[in-house]
């Protein structure tokens, strides 16, 4: 095996194949580690180095102020920018895992004499924490199959489209560090499980506080790990090296996770968190019970211990859950929570989670889009799962079974599903490939196939049919790994391609292509907040959708009404219903707000999609829930949304209505098509002209993607 | 800086911009007045009315309603600080005045008085209509009272009203009573009741109406009893104070001077109360009375003299405001027991009456309520014929620091003897356990 041929110079330096394989293995991972940084710096490339659509902007906001004022000052941050008249406890509301990550690689820049702006530490922190995810990924797979499968997982991880879609530079959100700690977690739990140790029981307890700290997430993993122990309780496979790992992991992370001020006492208190604490004394039960047997001899006697012990477990927890349900000490499930079991729940009942696009259930492209072949390569993984059972590959297999549930119910769930689904796969690939290759390497050396290797069963299937019909099982192989290879360069072109296409977009920026196939660029968005940042007093307050929000107090540094911190519906019902009402009773409403400005998007110039009267029917649902004078079939005609002549009066005439519309009438966005023809509806408006009463035209972009408008005073004489 | 801002606020409301060339905060009372007429005689037969606000020292300009060089401002400045409208039957007017020019003049924070005659022309009506009031519509229509007319020597004439219903104010009329009524002839008007602003000086007596003296009434009067106004006054938003009536006359020499005696009554007097009147109620239009100021709003919290740039919940502040009022020639503290306070977010939380030192000081303390949030010190004073204050500060109220809960709760001490105890029992046990052997 050893290079025999090399010079006698080269000769110090000759490896043996162990050498060779490390050697491969870290250059590999070197190569996986860059790759899934650069592959996601498309968006930087294509338009700049700038933080994407919404949250990001708050957490990037937040990220300054922490960097500007010290660390004290942001957990104690009271903002009263946001929310107004309320304001927002900004340090107790969020999960600061992501600022502190990326204020303290600021620091350490810094601290390397790297003088970079918090900026560019922000916008590229996903793409590393991305590049870290390869690394656990590789450990993981090693720890669940062997290192082929781990390295097989780095790769197909790094590029996975389904990842990418939250960590494209520039997409400084939660998300973006908590899939690398949800991973890390569960990879070091799972290592606590395979070793029994302490220490590692103990790290997956930070892993598990950093994930805390990072997003709400959390909730995943503080359910399907009591879930899986659960399942190895039920399935026989208790072991004292379970034990140590659980109660450690629970006992520590618990803790932990009560000094985030965002969760607190929830973790010991809410609904969503029982079932870990109720897996913890079932535990305790279950040590007591196994000590109990090991002492009791008898077996008839322990049998009825066993029932009695059971039963009064089983009725203790009941009361107790029952009992602190009753007097409130534990809080019901979340509408979130209730919306994950139960997809139709939001739709019914929380307008503001379903209004949001990303809580929509999934549609089957966007699994295809979002895993490619992973899709196919899933099941077959969970079969060489099957095959080798263990503790680490019944937790892999329970992530991906859960995982994938949840994918399907929401779309932004597909990124908790998308490293389980790159595990098991890489199972996949990596037992199909190691089997294919022994098959086509033993084919010489047949005489070597019956004395060594072979321990798997599928290893012992293959040999024993090669020896049943040989040279056509050589090619059939052959052409199986071609096929594999195939599909591998298919799935990479496929992401590629993705990243650049899909998911590079900032959304604040808008690319389009124009008639002559060239792109257009909408800067309408920061155009709109520059203004506001430039033309308005600083105390201004600012009334738009809550999508909004986050990116004027970051953009725009002007105070908002509601933002996308959607905790309190009651405030945003009102803004939905003053942008439902007429002029004159919005008029009130927004005076009542102190508002100065009022912000609209509109994208009938432009032909974009997602403007403010797209989102228009979110609002009359959000408003009429909690005041019920906004009726939804008012905009409504036939039960059909519109907005042209054959729209409703309501419809035509709600301030939502006229500030979108205000002057369209005039303008002719389109060749060859009447004037105040909505390119983004594909209609000629119903309402041509608008006159504005206490509401005055203040600035309008250049593509009309965002107009603002000024609230005048009271009318001095009457 | 904040004081400053806050003064400015304080005296001229919201719209400071315009109304800085209106009067300076200092001295709020008019000094330009740009006088338009149909007709130069007016000068000589309206004289005393004119006179007694020069000798106040106000700098009247004449001019004739149609004269084509008059302008309003120039350069973008207002040359004068009042307009006195003594042209009812002008159609046109010359230079660059319209309604409109004139409604903006008032928006920026200046004073107009309006005087219409029966025969009023559709111009000034519609001056009227931007002001808040409906002249009767038939041009030949005047206020007739058959039972509170003035004795005089046309026997029958119940056109030339002796009416006494005036606004009970001092602040507007003065703190002299008037003692004799005021002499009216013209047409009257309806206060808008869509405009909360507008308000009746002088009313018309319960048996008044407004109808056509020359010609059988065929049909009812659309104006009658109290509903018809003679003299009205907006204070608009800005405090811009205008003064509307209907009679021209009324400031004339020849109805300053004569004697009246209401009908059915016995008392003459040597003179009518016009000239008391209508030199009173100036006196509230140019600003010489009725007018506040506010300054020096100081919040901080007991104990402490600085403003702080925000609270915390539970904080016991104290608020103070000085309030004076122009007397004419000079500021004087300003002495009233209902100047209130409230603490608002969305709705008053806390709503105190000021006290008063009587030297024009308003100061009160109260403890910030349990929540968070961005809150207003708003006064909002709103007293009839005083120009409204209504100050506005914004302060955000934060919650408690991680550090300003009490650390030792008494209420913990079992927990904290708990957790220690069971660390050193585990120790111990620990201990036990492994070295027991």
């Amino acid at each position: 095996m050893s290079n025999s041929s090399t010079s006698d110079l080269l000769k110090p330096f000759k490896l043996k194949t162990k050498q060779q394989e490390l050697l491969i293995r870290v250059s590999i991972l070197c190569l996986v580690y860059i790759l899934a940084f650069i592959t996601r710096l498309f968006s930087v490339l294509r338009y700049e180095s700038m933080i994407h659509e919404f949250d990001p902007y708050f957490n990037y906001r937040t990220t300054l102020y922490l960097t500007q004022h010290g660390f004290y000052d942001f957990w104690n941050w009271f903002d009263y920018e946001s929310w107004y008249p309320l304001g927002r406890i900004v340090g107790g509301t969020l999960y600061p895992g992501l600022m502190v990550t990326a204020a303290l690689i600021y620091r350490l820049l810094h601290f390397l004499r790297f003088a970079v702006h918090i900026r560019e530490v922000c916008v590229l922190t996903a793409p590393f924490f991305a590049s870290n995810t390869t690394l656990v990924a590789y450990f993981f797979g090693k720890e669940i199959w062997d290192s082929g499968a781990g390295l097989v997982a780095a790769i197909l991880i790094a590029v996975c489209p389904g990842y990418i879609s939250r960590s494209v530079a520039g997409s400084y959100d939660n998300e973006g560090v908590a899939i690398f700690a949800l991973l890390f977690t569960f990879y070091l739990f799972v290592k606590a499980v395979n070793k029994g140790s302490l220490a590692w029981g103990l790290a997956s307890a930070f892993g598990y506080f950093y994930m805390v700290s990072a997003w709400g997430g959390y909730v995943f993993i503080i359910n399907l790990i009591p879930l899986y122990v659960l399942v190895l309780l039920i399935t026989g496979r208790y072991s004292m090296r379970l034990y140590v790992a659980y109660n450690c992991m629970y006992i520590l992370g618990m803790l932990l996770a009560m000094q985030i001020r965002f969760v607190g006492f929830q973790h010991v208190q809410s609904g969503e968190h029982m079932a870990a604490m109720g897996v913890f004394f079932l535990m305790q039960v279950f040590y007591f019970l196994d000590w109990v047997k090991h002492m009791l001899s008898d077996t008839k006697l322990f049998q009825e211990f066993l029932s009695i012990t059971v039963t009064c477990a089983v009725a203790a927890g009941g009361i107790a859950l029952g009992v602190g349900a009753a007097s409130g000490y534990i809080s019901p499930w979340t509408g979130r929570f209730y919306s994950l079991l139960d997809p139709t729940y939001a739709k019914d009942h929380i307008p503001i989670i379903a209004s949001v696009s990303e809580h929509q259930p999934t549609a089957w492209s966007s699994f295809m889009f979002d895993f490619h072949i992973l899709l196919f390569l899933f099941p077959a993984g969970l079969y060489f799962c099957f095959k080798r059972l263990s503790d680490a590959t019944i937790f892999i297999v329970m992530y991906g079974l859960t995982s994938m549930y949840f994918a399907g119910v929401m779309v932004r769930l597909i990124l908790v599903a998308t490293p389980a689904v790159c595990l098991i796969s890489a199972i996949a690939v990596s037992a199909t490939v190691k089997n294919l290759t022994v098959l086509l390497r033993s084919k010489n050396k047949v005489a070597q196939i019956g004395s060594t290797k072979g321990t798997s069963s599928a290893k012992a299937s293959s040999k024993a049919s090669l020896d049943q019909s040989q040279p056509f099982q050589k090619n059939g192989a052959m052409a199986l790994l071609f096929g594999a290879f195939y599909l591998l360069s298919r799935y990479a072109t496929h992401c590629t391609w993705v990243t650049s296409e899909a998911y590079s977009s900032p959304s604040i920026v808008l690319a389009a292509r124009g008639a002559h196939g060239n792109r257009v660029i909408f800067d309408d968005y920061r155009e709109a907040y520059f203004w506001l940042r430039q033309n308005t007093p600083p105390d201004a307050k600012v009334m738009s959708w809550w999508d909004y929000g986050y990116q004027i107090t970051a953009m725009g540094n002007r105070t908002v009404i509601v933002d996308n911190n959607t905790w309190n519906n009651t405030h945003i019902a009102t803004v939905g219903r003053a942008m439902s009402s007429y002029e004159d009773e919005a008029y009130e409403i927004i005076r009542s707000l102190d508002v100065d400005y009022v912000l609209v998007v509109f994208g009938g110039v432009t032909g974009y999609s997602s403007d403010d009267i797209n989102k228009f029917l979110w609002m009359v649902r959000i408003g009429g829930g909690v005041f019920p004078v906004i009726k939804e079939p008012d905009y409504l005609v036939n039960g059909e949304y519109r907005v042209d002549k054959g729209a409703a009066p309501k419809m035509l005439n709600c301030l939502m209505y006229k500030l979108s519309y205000y002057r369209f009438g005039e303008m002719m966005p389109e060749y060859g098509k009447p004037p105040g023809y909505d390119r983004a509806r594909g209609v000629e408006i119903g309402n041509k002209d608008i006159k504005l009463e206490h509401l005055e035209e203040a600035f309008t972009t250049s593509n009309w993607i965002v107009r603002i408008y000024k609230v005048k005073p009271p009318n001095n004489r009457w | 800086m904040g004081k400053l801002w806050l003064i400015c606020i304080a005296s001229i409301s919201i719209l400071l911009p315009f109304l800085c060339n209106a009067f300076s905060p200092e001295t709020p009372t008019d000094r330009r007045v740009l006088v338009l007429l149909d007709d130069f005689a007016i000068m000589s037969s309206h004289s005393l009315y004119f006179n007694a606000l020069k000798s106040r020292g106000f700098d009247l300009e004449f001019k004739l309603a149609d004269d084509p060089k008059i302008a309003l401002q120039r350069y973008g400045q207002y040359l004068y600080d009042a307009l006195i409208l003594f042209c009812p039957s002008v159609e046109r007017f010359g230079g660059s005045i319209d309604v409109a020019a004139i409604v903006n003049f008032v928006d920026s924070g200046h004073d107009l008085i309006v005087a219409a005659d029966v025969n009023a022309s559709d111009l000034i009506r519609e001056v009227g209509t931007e002001c808040g009031v409906d002249f009767d519509e038939d041009p030949s229509a005047m206020v007739i009272d058959h039972i509170g007319y003035a004795v005089s020597g046309t026997e029958g004439d119940h056109t030339l009203i002796a009416s006494d219903d005036f606004i009970k104010s001092d602040v507007i009329l003065g703190g002299k009573k008037i003692e004799a009524p005021i002499l009216f002839r013209g047409i009257g008007h309806a206060v808008s009741p869509a405009n909360s602003l507008v308000l009746k000086v002088l009313s018309a007596s319960p048996s008044a109406y407004s109808a056509n003296p020359k010609s059988k009434l065929s049909t009812p009067p659309p104006l009658t009893g109290s509903a018809i106004s003679l003299v009205s006054i907006v204070q608009a938003r800005n405090n811009a104070r205008l003064l509307i009536t209907g009679s021209l006359s009324m400031f004339s020499n020849r109805f300053f001077r004569s004697g009246v005696q209401k009908a059915r009554s016995q008392t003459k007097h040597e003179k009518s109360g016009n000239e008391q009147f209508l030199t009173e109620i100036s006196k509230w239009i140019f600003h010489e009375r009725g007018h506040l100021k506010a300054v020096n709003v100081k919040h901080h919290r007991v104990g402490e003299t600085d403003e702080p740039a925000l609270y915390r919940i539970n904080d016991e502040l104290e608020y103070a405001v000085e309030i004076y009022e122009w007397s004419g020639t000079s500021w004087e503290p300003y002495v009233a027991n209902d100047v209130q306070l409230q603490f608002y977010m969305m709705s008053p939380y806390v709503l105190k009456t000021l006290s008063s030192d009587k030297k024009g000081l308003y100061s009160t303390s109260f403890k910030v309520p349990d929540v968070y949030g961005v809150f207003q010190f708003k006064v909002e004073h709103q007293k009839l014929g005083y120009t409204s204050l209504s100050l506005s500060k914004q302060i955000p109220v934060r919650p408690y620091r991680h550090n300003e809960y009490e650390r030792f709760i008494p209420a913990a001490y079992p927990y904290y003897g708990a957790a220690f105890s069971m660390m050193a029992g585990f120790f111990i046990f620990s201990f036990a356990h492994l070295y027991s052997k």
